[in-house]
């Protein structure tokens, strides 16, 4: 349904905007959204199982000051930093993920509590934004492509390093969510986690291992937006796991949890990034016409979803 | 003794209480110029009155939410429609010269509106509420944007800037528009049945449509609280700063609402609330910004402390949390 829905949309906007349709303007989406992308990815498996997570964009901020700092300042490599802020990405999930677990804590307030912890700690890491232009890694990553066609072919379209880590992470979250119990795992919890933990699942190490997911999937992004922004900057991604909810929400995924597709966010991303690139780049709207184009789309993309039957029916308490 | 502190540690408005009376312990031993009160021609001034009248803006904010809490939802728009609120306000104080009247009832208007819209999006067309306020936060920030044209606009009407820094009877005035609120919304929940309303529909909304009450009509009715609590924000904010700026005002309030009306004892499983525990949560993070600032701390670390009031109220409001600390005390089987 959501496919259908994604046709449509980027067939209207192919016709309507000069320019849109092209391979290599869909290439510019890929590689424009792929941290939004990656972040909705580790998202879509915390909604499956239930719950949410809002540190997530400050974690990505975070990540990139850490990254620039280790890089910059401290004179670490890049293949030391890197790793070493994927790790703490994801222990600062697996972090989160045991209090949800253990105490009973609610997702919303414990993540909550980690956007902002994760701000803060980016604030200390460094204040002021950290350029990584200069520097011979970031340069060389975030300057290469990888053609899709041969010269020949103009607009030539390509695909950059942040593109391709979204891509290869999709195909990974489908692995994990259909061929791996954890997956499994995720959508039972999702549904009842009583039901599951009576039917003898590993309801503990599954729910702590998908918030730690979702951070490494955060610090992932954050590595993605260097590459696509060669800065670290602690104060930014304001707002980026709201994009990334509405992206799986949009892909049809319930916030009840239980139900969705990985498939289903990846298309959800590219609408998403659809409707903003129609809207911001393509349209004469002001900023404020954008977001209330932006506002008016996705409220009526909820209300389909609703209508429609059998999909987005919320559980009654 | 030990059934005391027991019974103590249930009480749900002890804890924000005794958070707020250790950090006011702390400023009594470390920094007695907390506690310093100047009077300038008859009104009071100080870090103390600061926090109250910084504070101003989340408490009303906290007031509105905690009974949108207490119905199991959320509404992450405040901060936005405060901005609408604001501009608005200021966009019509200079379109008409200074008619106070009208930028009120401008502001006031549509507040209810888009608080109408929350709560349609929410119990009509069932729509989640984090995804509906989701919405209505993006589109208000866009509505203030329209009415801006992205500039900023100063705010010189006085009543406004009383509002927003004014004295009366040397407290700071916003706290008045706070005591009034405070006092409305404690009638109309305790003393008539819509309170009860509110808890049972926060508690089981299916139940309570058999039971015969008009879940759809209270829900709609908190949204609309929250968002004319909004707006009162609003206003003292613009009355505070002097402009309307639809880029900054408000943003991130919404989040500081939410951990104001946990940290005051209202779970956000919704159920029963506590309007004065949201006051003392409000106060309790005020209090903790401005020791901290004045403690040296930079601003920009604020997220932290912030983060870790949500994480130590969460665990003591977890039964698991208590179930090993009362361990400590003594076996004790804890119940709810």
């Amino acid at each position: 349904m959501t496919f259908a829905v994604f046709v449509v949309l980027f067939t209207a906007m192919t016709l309507a905007f000069e320019g849109f349709g092209t391979p290599l303007s869909s290439c510019y989406l890929l590689i424009s959204y792929a941290h939004v992308g990656i972040l909705a990815m580790g998202m879509t498996f915390v909604i499956l199982s239930g719950g949410i997570d809002l540190s997530v964009g400050t974690v990505l901020a975070f990540t990139t000051v850490f990254i620039a700092k280790a890089v910059s300042v401290w004179g670490l490599s890049p293949w030391v930093a890197i790793p070493v802020a994927l790790f703490l990405g994801a222990g600062f999930g697996g972090g989160m993920g045991f209090l949800i677990h253990q105490y009973k804590m609610p997702p919303f307030l414990v993540t909550l509590a980690g956007m902002f912890l994760a701000r803060g700690l980016a604030f200390v890491v460094n204040i002021e934004t950290i350029s990584l232009s200069e520097h011979p890694f970031f340069r060389a990553v975030s300057s290469w492509k990888l053609y899709l066609a041969p010269a020949s072919f103009t607009p030539r379209p390509f695909l950059k390093a942040e593109a391709i880590i979204f891509l290869v992470l999709v195909v990974f979250c489908l692995y994990l969510a259909h061929m791996r119990r954890f997956g499994r795992t995720v959508y039972a919890i999702g549904g009842s986690e009583s039901s599951a933990t009576l039917m003898g699942l590993k309801v503990a190490r599954t729910k702590i291992l998908v918030y730690a997911f979702s951070g490494f999937c955060a610090a992932l992004a954050g590595v993605a937006f260097t590459f696509l922004n060669t800065a670290g900057k602690a104060n930014m991604g304001i707002g980026w796991e709201l994009d990334a909810i509405a992206a799986v929400v949009i892909g049809g995924t319930l916030l009840t949890g239980g139900s969705g597709y990985v498939l289903g966010t990846f298309l959800g991303v590219l609408i998403y990034g659809s409707i903003m690139t129609g809207v911001g780049d393509y349209s004469n709207l002001g900023s404020a016409g954008q977001r209330i184009s932006i506002g008016v789309l996705l409220l009526l993309f909820i209300l389909v979803q609703g209508l429609l039957p059998g999909a987005g029916k919320t559980r009654s308490s | 003794m030990k059934t005391l502190l027991a019974n103590a540690i249930h009480s749900r408005i002890i804890w924000p209480l005794a958070g707020l009376g250790v950090l006011l312990l702390f400023n009594l031993l470390a920094d007695i110029e907390f506690y310093r009160i100047e009077i300038l021609e008859g009104d009071l001034y100080g870090p103390l009155i600061t926090v109250l009248k910084q504070g101003s803006k989340i408490m009303l904010l906290a007031l509105g939410m905690t009974l949108v809490i207490a119905t199991k939802g959320v509404d992450l728009s405040v901060g936005s429609v405060m901005a609408v609120v604001g501009v608005l306000a200021a966009f019509l104080l200079r379109e008409t010269g200074g008619n106070l009247a009208a930028a009120l009832a401008g502001g006031i208007g549509v507040a209810v509106i888009l608080g109408a819209f929350n709560g349609g999006m929410v119990a009509l067309v069932k729509i989640q509420p984090i995804v509906a306020t989701l919405i209505m936060m993006v589109l208000a920030r866009g509505v203030a944007f329209l009415i801006t044209g992205g500039l900023p606009i100063k705010v010189t009407d006085p009543a406004i800037r009383q509002l927003g820094q004014g004295h009366l009877l040397g407290l700071p005035l916003s706290l008045f528009v706070v005591a009034a609120f405070f006092l409305i919304s404690v009638i109309l929940t305790r003393r008539t049945a819509l309170g009860l309303f509110i808890e049972s529909v926060g508690d089981n909304e299916t139940a309570s449509r058999f039971c015969g009450l008009p879940t759809r009509l209270v829900k709609v009715m908190v949204y609309v609280f929250c968002a004319v609590c909004a707006c009162a924000a609003g206003l003292v904010s613009i009355g505070f700063s002097g402009i309307a700026d639809a880029d900054k005002l408000g943003v991130l309030y919404e989040l500081d609402a939410i951990t104001a009306v946990v940290v005051g004892g209202t779970a956000l499983t919704g159920g029963r609330f506590s309007l004065a525990g949201s006051l003392v949560g409000a106060l309790l993070i005020k209090t903790m910004e401005i020791t901290l600032i004045r403690q040296g701390m930079n601003p920009a670390y604020m997220p932290v402390p912030k983060a870790l009031i949500i994480v130590a109220v969460c665990l003591l409001l977890s039964e698991a949390f208590r179930t090993q600390l009362a361990g400590l005390f003594g076996r004790r089987k804890v119940s709810a």
